[in-house]
């Protein structure tokens, strides 16, 4: 999977599941914090980006102390999947 | 010492048109409730960007108590004074019915968070700081002697010193809300807090 | 305004018990009430859940109402029926009488299954299912029943709802407008909740463990629980004495986030410290804490934030009945009342079961034993729900 590619559609599909309204694409920088600083999103925002893993990419995130990690930024969130692409149904 | 309540200001969301006490400030004729509450926001340069994670019950009672309340003439209540008090008839169903879509493929966490009537007030609550006693109740229909009564109990056991009150329902297309926030003060324009202007205001 | 309001009846059905005297049995013999789901038809078949061991068919048998009623309505009725045996109030028919309850579900239970028929073809489903969906429609259906003449109310906010409830009766006591009021909430579990807490991730996988460092989450629960409040009128007239007095009672808003509690548990301690103002007591003067305890990582730290920053450095004995009953939402704050009025009437406490490390923020803990002959005077009950909305309830001895 081109990681490119993956991180221009992830920060589409970002924006549409957490209703970013005021948000381009083109306004998330791939290195950007996602949490805290950066986008400012919260723990309700998480919880909606694991079912965005598990809907768009099959992967399954149990573990929610895992989240800050993986969803530290779109580039993260790119490596995650690239890694466990195929692991999870 | 008189133990007078006024309403200082007044919103009125209804048939895609918003009322301030009691003056037509904005409408969208025609439009469906979502693009009617974004461009209600959009209008009155609402920079809230929580806003749009909000479900349909939540925008309405935010832009309506954007519209009432004024941060720099709440700074003189303590948080513990300013109080809320809300009720409708259809509770949470709008987004429960939504929210409920989505579970038989995964459910939303950020739909089921709204899948209380309460949590409008937690809404206005964090944005404005008010940590009074804040109550919800669920009636057949609006009830302007019950929030009256309810709410003039509160302002004469001292446990609020100024309060929003109102009716927030939304089911679908069929929305209304009506807020006041009530002071002590009487103010330079407002009148009494009465449940007959209450009914007023409600018919607007 | 200075009228006491008095708890002359109490009626529970819970997990551990299908009303107050098997309640009570298991809270003295340590017997949890959750375990596998059941008579709940849900895919996540693996969470421990706290159902009320009996179906809907022997609920109607139990109340006499239809067949169609929502779960929510019968655990209701159950709940509110004993309280109202319980209180025997003479000559209730010639009195100002009201009926205060409170739940978030609703008929959730019916609507769902309703659903499901419906989605996969509109042709289908039986509308009679639906048509005590909504809140007011359980309170409704009650106070019929109960004979309930002058005023009835519906309360939804969260798992606060019942203390809210309880409290709002009192007030309409206080104000001379009613003279008995029976007050409470239900909830039934549903798969609409049991999803939604899922999808928070706050459910533990096993039992909860509340207050404890290795809590994981939350066990959904189901039940009713109800108080019958009088004016020291009425309390003059009966034929036994009356539990104890509500003595107390704050609500307060968090105002920090819609599902989660601030790290300093600031509307807990609001709601705490305003209810020991009303009721003219201090810290020092609490024989019990019953907590709201919920066995999630931030409910208890907040709420243990909150108990420190009030009672240091000297706590009363503390626990939460959740580790017994699960977390019954719009249930627990009635549920938990009766639980805080029995005590007081019995000399009890309750343990915090399955609880075996401190939190290391916490200079307390939880007891970790059934108690019998505690001087309880003054016991505080806390009901902290979603939305910010935090209650507390003091219930004191005569």
């Amino acid at each position: 999977m081109d990681k490119e590619q993956l991180m221009a559609d992830l920060k589409k599909q970002i924006i549409t599941q957490l209703n970013l309204k005021d948000l381009k694409p083109e306004d998330i920088g791939n290195d950007q914090p996602l949490f805290v600083e950066g986008l400012g999103l919260d723990s309700i925002d998480a919880l909606e980006l694991i079912v965005l893993l598990q809907q768009e990419y099959k992967i399954k995130l149990s573990n929610a102390d895992e989240g800050p990690k993986v969803f530290q930024s779109v580039k993260t969130m790119a490596e995650y999947i690239i890694a466990h692409q195929g692991q999870n149904a | 010492m008189s133990n007078a309540l006024y309403i200082k200001a007044s919103c009125v969301i209804s048939r895609e048109t918003v009322y301030t006490n009691d003056v037509a400030v904005y409408g969208l004729p025609g439009a469906a409730l979502p693009n009617f509450l974004q461009g209600a926001y959009q209008f009155f340069g609402c920079n809230y960007p929580k806003f749009h994670k909000m479900d349909n019950l939540g925008k309405l009672g935010f832009l309506a108590s954007e519209l009432v309340l004024k941060p720099s003439e709440m700074e003189r209540y303590a948080p513990a004074d300013r109080g809320i008090v809300l009720a409708n008839a259809n509770a949470s169903l709008d987004t429960d019915l939504k929210y409920y879509e989505t579970v038989h493929a995964m459910a939303s966490p950020a739909l089921f968070v709204y899948t209380l009537p309460n949590i409008v007030i937690g809404e206005i609550s964090i944005r404005n700081q008010f940590k009074g006693e804040n109550a919800f109740f669920v009636f057949n229909g609006f009830d302007a002697t019950f929030m009256h009564r309810y709410v003039t109990n509160l302002f004469a056991s001292n446990l609020v010193q100024v309060c929003v009150c109102g009716w927030i329902d939304v089911l679908d297309d069929q929305y209304k809300a009506v807020l006041l926030l009530i002071e002590k003060e009487k103010p330079h324009t407002g009148e009494l807090f009465t449940p007959e202007n209450f009914n007023k205001i409600y018919q607007l | 305004m200075s009228t006491k309001v008095f708890v002359a009846g109490v009626g529970v059905i819970s997990s551990i018990g299908n009303k107050v005297a098997e309640n009570l049995h298991a809270l003295e013999h340590s017997k949890p009430g959750m375990g596998e789901m059941s008579l709940l038809q849900s895919v996540h078949k693996t969470l421990p859940v706290a159902e009320v061991k009996r179906s809907n068919a022997e609920l109607v048998a139990a109340t006499g109402l239809p067949a169609h009623t929502t779960r929510t309505a019968l655990l209701s009725s159950i709940a509110a029926r004993e309280a109202f045996d319980d209180a025997a109030i003479p000559g209730f028919d010639r009195l100002r009488t009201g009926f205060i309850s409170a739940n978030t579900v609703g008929g959730m239970d019916k609507s769902e299954d309703f659903f499901v028929t419906f989605h996969a073809n509109a042709a289908t489903g039986r509308l009679r299912d639906v048509v005590n969906h909504e809140c007011g429609s359980a309170t409704e259906i009650v106070a019929d029943q109960l004979g309930i003449r002058n005023y009835i109310s519906t309360i939804s906010t969260a798992c606060s709802s019942s203390a809210n409830a309880i409290f709002f009766g009192a007030r309409l006591i206080k104000y001379g407008q009613l003279d008995v009021v029976i007050a409470g909430g239900a909830d039934a579990l549903a798969k609409f909740t049991l999803n939604g807490f899922n999808s928070l991730m706050i459910l533990d996988q096993e039992f909860c463990k509340p207050f404890d460092e290795n809590r994981k989450g939350l066990n959904l629960g189901e039940g009713a629980g109800y108080v019958v409040l009088v004016s020291e009128k009425v309390a003059a007239t009966l034929n036994k004495p009356v539990y104890c007095s509500l003595s107390g009672y704050c609500n307060a808003n968090d105002a920090y986030h819609q599902t989660a509690s601030s790290p300093d548990g600031t509307g807990s301690f609001l709601a705490m410290k305003g209810a020991l103002e009303q009721s003219g007591l201090t810290a020092a003067d609490i024989s019990y804490i019953n907590l709201h305890g919920t066995g999630t990582q931030n409910n208890d730290i907040a709420e243990g934030a909150a108990i420190k920053q009030l009672f240091a450095p000297h706590y009363p004995k503390m626990s939460s009945t959740k580790s017994f009953t699960g977390h019954t939402l719009g249930g627990c704050g009635g549920i938990e009342a009766v639980f805080s009025v029995l005590s007081i009437k019995h000399g009890i406490t309750y343990p915090n079961l399955r609880f075996h490390t401190q939190m290391k923020e916490l200079p307390f803990a939880p007891e970790t034993s059934f108690s019998k002959n505690v001087p309880v005077q003054h016991v505080l009950s806390n009901s902290f729900g979603f939305g910010g909305n935090c209650s507390s309830l003091i219930f004191s001895t005569l």
